[in-house]
């Protein structure tokens, strides 16, 4: 039988494409005030343990997690890191709480690709040293094979991908967190430059700088601090291979099992029970191909389903409603940890401008971005009938 | 408070350490990954969930490492997180495998820990002059072992410390790796040799100090049930305790591992622990540097503040002494491949408590160990104990 | 080691063996670079440097000084009050003696890092070096004062400090 534990409190900075009045240090004390105001906990006193999602090369420092105890007011206390997005350190932070050696919990992640200089340099770095690498191609050339081969297996077309942009990029006007909000069309992407066919340069979601913390509770903790804890019923993570050469492209398995696992572990629910839905989309393709392989919709038929407005906020299947990646801004380790606190704020139904009406149950998931196949997902619910 | 369930190791395996492998990272990690699973009798089918601990991407010089090395960690198709605290990831990487265990969400986990540092080219000391804080100390170009030669210094100079007392750690810890196959430094060396070796950043000796290594280690955990399956003899994670101090090292006062005390009072309150130096029956504290070893005894509330330089000059913690500490030759005797070494002290735990050490194992009946990491800007402690 | 084990892998280079390229390799630089905000503490304790002031943060809770500044207090959680300038002298808490640079080669002449606690400040200290000194000299507890760069070399960095050095009796 599952533990319960529930988010019981979340905060996040406004995303913005640079900012060079904060230090990374102040933009997490930002998000971790508001985290711990919403939740009601003071971290010197009630919270035991703490995770933080980095990977040194985005910062510019090794050994990152030295630097993370202070703003979040951990220091002295169990912190770790997970060099993973901000979703798999709550993951950590369920399995913790669900030992029974830990009551609270809380998870940071924070992205600051304004400060990286170099960050087409950094994203050849994670590439494979011998048999990538000295091929000298610009990273995306990755998500253009992807966005091909899938395409052609999945008969969605460009267009259908464009449309998601517009979805995502219009989602984000009426949301105040949101960097890139904007009044695109689908044509509009279609004519944006190549960066690497067919993928354009409007079909990739730009950076964006941010900070967020949730905090998580048992389920007796959980009362004692929190009226509308959001329980999580179910999740699951999975890493396909790294060798580009050895993966099956376009077919996206890790998102299948995670997803598969996700659902196996929430029991009752199915995709069809989900109200909405906070998945991947730093490529417009992403979007679709997540939507496929995690069973939310046939294969082949998630690009019908955007343009008939399924996935809009008010259809049947709300998508990034948030206005995802594409609209927010990509904020690499911070990404899921993002879509989890819009998923939080639409259950407790505090999304303001851009609540999806009825909002019980949601679905997060995240991606960690080329040259990777690994990801996360999560089902939450709010509990109130 | 209730531990939903209990975890055991029940196999382990590790890599040669050595200064410069001719193996790949994912060479590595597979070395010592298949190594812990066939130790078991187990298949990688059996194998549920996998945590790498891996410390920092530069020496590799692959971005988001952990990623690159899923294949070598047998990790295909699996979940599978890296951990990181820097020098305390060898010590942490089996707290999270435990986590995933121990929260009832899997009955396996394979911990692998992975270190190529000599990828690092000229040098891999080079590296970490990324560690310190970008603004305010790298322009001044500092050098790893500056803050430890401040610390070493600090602790000598509180408690009164000769340095010969330091000294006899390194001498110690080289010998006993004599013992250990994998060990990249075993020597029989004197505490002469080690005060008339070159002066790196005094108080800092070229023999006072762990070298720069390649290596793997990795254990597999399983939940109560399918442990007593799969061995007779599985060995307890009966505590666990992790603790990360202030970023701002240079506000403290580095002559005590507050952190180290912190970790271990949680480690020791999990396992029912209330008097370590009379319940704990051998350690391996981290020791990079000889000074550590005796900076983490007293941590790890092994004995009074000051006190471990005495307790080691007078053999208390030689192998057949009453307290040994170290008994593998820790990594000034077996290496330093930083996440890999803290998982070796796991490996040597498992080993001893199960009577497999071999040449090394401690006389007696052993039956609780502490093992304990350390890392970072003098800031985190990593610890477990472990139970026959 | 599990006596059951008898062959353990790894497979030991040479530096020669790589150089002789008995052993095929691959290198690789990376291009790392990155601009980063130094922000509202950092930000303003770079910018007083560079008009030769230390200058640190109080929290009214706990009532502690501390420097490098910060805007929060870590032990209180909460945003701090105010900035205060502090002397540029200090004391020296801890002290090494550096016989080699940040790449591992040796240098010539000593360098003496050191942990310099403030004037002004609650026991806190930073990270500097101690110069115009015999290293054997240096002690525990001795009085120190910074020695700046000249005006027109001051770029608001750590560095506009050139070293700390003894103050004579």
């Amino acid at each position: 039988m599952a533990t319960k534990v529930a988010v019981i409190g979340v905060g996040m900075t406004q995303l913005r494409s640079i900012t060079p009045d904060l230090s990374y240090k102040e933009m997490m004390f930002e998000a971790a005030v508001k985290a711990y105001n919403d939740a009601g906990v003071d971290p010197r006193r009630d919270v035991q343990s703490f995770i933080c999602s980095s990977e040194d090369f985005w910062e510019g420092t090794s050994i990152f997690d030295e630097y993370v105890p202070d703003q979040i007011g951990a220091s002295l206390k169990p912190v770790c890191t997970i060099s993973g997005d901000g979703l798999y350190s709550l993951i950590t932070a369920y399995m913790q709480i669900s030992t029974g050696l830990i009551d609270v919990a809380a998870v940071e992640a924070h992205s600051k690709p304004s400060e990286v200089v170099s960050i087409r340099n950094i994203m050849s770095l994670a590439l494979d040293p011998v048999y990538v690498r000295p091929l000298g191609a610009d990273p995306y050339f990755i998500a253009g094979l992807e966005m091909m081969r899938y395409l052609d297996k999945s008969g969605n077309t460009r267009e259908q991908c464009a449309r998601v942009v517009e979805k995502n990029r219009r989602n984000a006007l009426e949301n105040p967190y949101a960097a890139y909000a904007s009044q695109i069309i689908a044509q509009d992407v279609l004519s944006s430059e190549a960066v690497c066919s067919p993928l354009g340069k409007m079909d990739i979601a730009e950076p964006a700088d941010g900070a967020a913390v949730a905090v998580l509770a048992s389920e007796e903790k959980a009362k004692d601090f929190c009226d509308d804890p959001v329980w999580i019923l179910g999740l699951g993570w999975c890493s396909d291979t790294p060798c580009l050469e050895a993966r099956e492209w376009g077919e996206a398995a890790y998102a299948k099992v995670a997803a598969d696992k996700t659902f196996k572990m929430a029991r009752d629910v199915r995709p069809k029970d989900v109200d909405l839905l906070e998945i991947d989309d730093s490529f417009s393709y992403k979007e679709l191909q997540h939507l496929e392989a995690m069973g939310f919709c046939k294969e082949g038929e998630a690009g019908v389903l955007t343009e008939k407005g399924v996935t809009a906020p008010d259809g049947e299947i709300p998508v990034n409603a948030s206005g995802g990646s594409l609209g927010m801004g990509y904020t690499f380790e911070m990404a899921g940890l993002q879509r989890l606190c819009e998923t939080v704020l639409q259950l407790r139904n505090r999304a303001g401008e851009h609540q999806v009406k009825n909002a019980r149950t949601g679905f997060v998931q995240c991606w960690r971005g080329i040259p990777t196949a690994s990801g996360a997902a999560m089902i939450l619910t709010s509990g109130r009938s | 408070m209730l531990i939903k369930k209990r975890v055991a190791v029940v196999g382990a395996g590790m890599t040669k350490f050595m200064r410069r492998a001719q193996e790949t990272g994912k060479e590595l990690a597979y070395e010592a990954a298949r190594m812990a699973v066939d130790s078991c009798g187990l298949r990688i089918e059996d194998i549920e969930s996998v945590t790498m601990g891996s410390a920092p991407d530069a020496f590799d010089g692959v971005h988001m490492k952990g990623e690159y090395l899923i294949d070598g960690a047998g990790a295909w198709r699996k979940p599978y997180m890296r951990n990181y605290v820097g020098g305390g990831t060898g010590v942490f990487a089996p707290i999270h495998g435990w986590q995933h265990v121990a929260s009832g969400l899997f009955d396996t986990c394979l911990v692998v820990c992975e270190e190529k540092m000599s990828t690092c080219r000229p040098h891999p000391q080079a590296a970490f002059l990324t560690i310190f804080d970008n603004l305010t100390e790298r322009p001044l170009g500092p050098n790893l072992v500056w803050i430890f030669a401040l610390e070493m210094h600090r602790y000598m100079h509180v408690h009164k410390i000769p340095k010969e007392k330091i000294a006899a750690v390194s001498v110690k810890n080289k010998k006993n790796a004599m013992d250990h196959p994998c060990a990249q430094l075993a020597q029989k060396i004197t505490v002469e040799d080690v005060l008339n070796s070159d002066v790196l950043v005094w108080p800092v000796q070229r023999l006072d100090i762990s070298p720069t290594s390649d290596g793997a280690a990795a254990v597999v955990l399983a939940s109560e049930d399918v442990a007593r399956r799969i061995t007779d003899s599985p060995v307890w994670i009966d505590g666990v305790g992790w603790n990360l101090d202030s970023a701002y090292w240079t506000n403290r006062d580095l002559y005590y591992p507050q952190y180290v005390e912190n970790a271990a009072k949680m480690a020791y309150q999990m396992a029912g622990i209330r008097n370590p130096r009379q319940e704990i029956d051998f350690a391996e504290p981290y020791d990079p540097f000889d000074y550590k070893e005796l900076h983490h005894m007293e941590g790890l509330m092994l004995c009074k503040k000051g006190e471990a330089p005495d307790l080691a000059w007078e053999g208390v913690t030689q192998r057949d002494g009453k307290l040994p500490v170290c008994p593998s030759g820790g990594l000034l005797g077996v290496g330093n491949p930083i996440a890999a070494a803290g998982l070796m002290k796991i490996c040597e735990l498992f080993w001893q408590l199960r009577r497999e050490a071999g040449k090394r194992q401690i006389p007696g009946d052993p039956k609780t160990a502490v093992a304990q990491a350390w890392g970072d800007l003098m800031q985190v402690g990593t610890v477990v104990v472990m139970r026959a | 080691m599990s006596i059951k084990i008898k062959e353990y892998a790894g497979t030991p280079l040479r530096e020669e063996d790589l150089k002789q390229g008995k052993v095929l390799s691959i290198g690789y630089s990376p291009k790392a670079k990155y601009t980063w905000s130094a922000g509202l503490a950092i930000g303003r304790y770079l910018a007083e440097l560079k008009n030769t002031r230390i200058v640190g943060r109080q929290c009214d809770k706990c009532g502690r000084t501390v420097v490098p500044p910060r805007m929060f207090c870590e032990w209180c959680f909460r945003p701090n009050d105010r900035w205060v300038i502090l002397k540029d002298s200090g004391v020296v808490n801890t002290y090494s003696i550096s016989c080699i640079a940040a790449d591992a080669t040796r240098i010539k002449e000593p360098l003496i890092p050191a942990v310099i606690q403030i004037d002004g400040t609650t026991d806190a200290g930073i990270l500097h070096l101690v110069g115009e000194t015999d290293p054997k000299k240096v002690k525990f507890g001795m009085k120190v004062q910074a020695v700046w760069k000249r005006p027109e070399d001051r770029t608001g960095a750590i560095t506009d400090i050139r070293y700390f050095r003894p103050i004579e009796r």
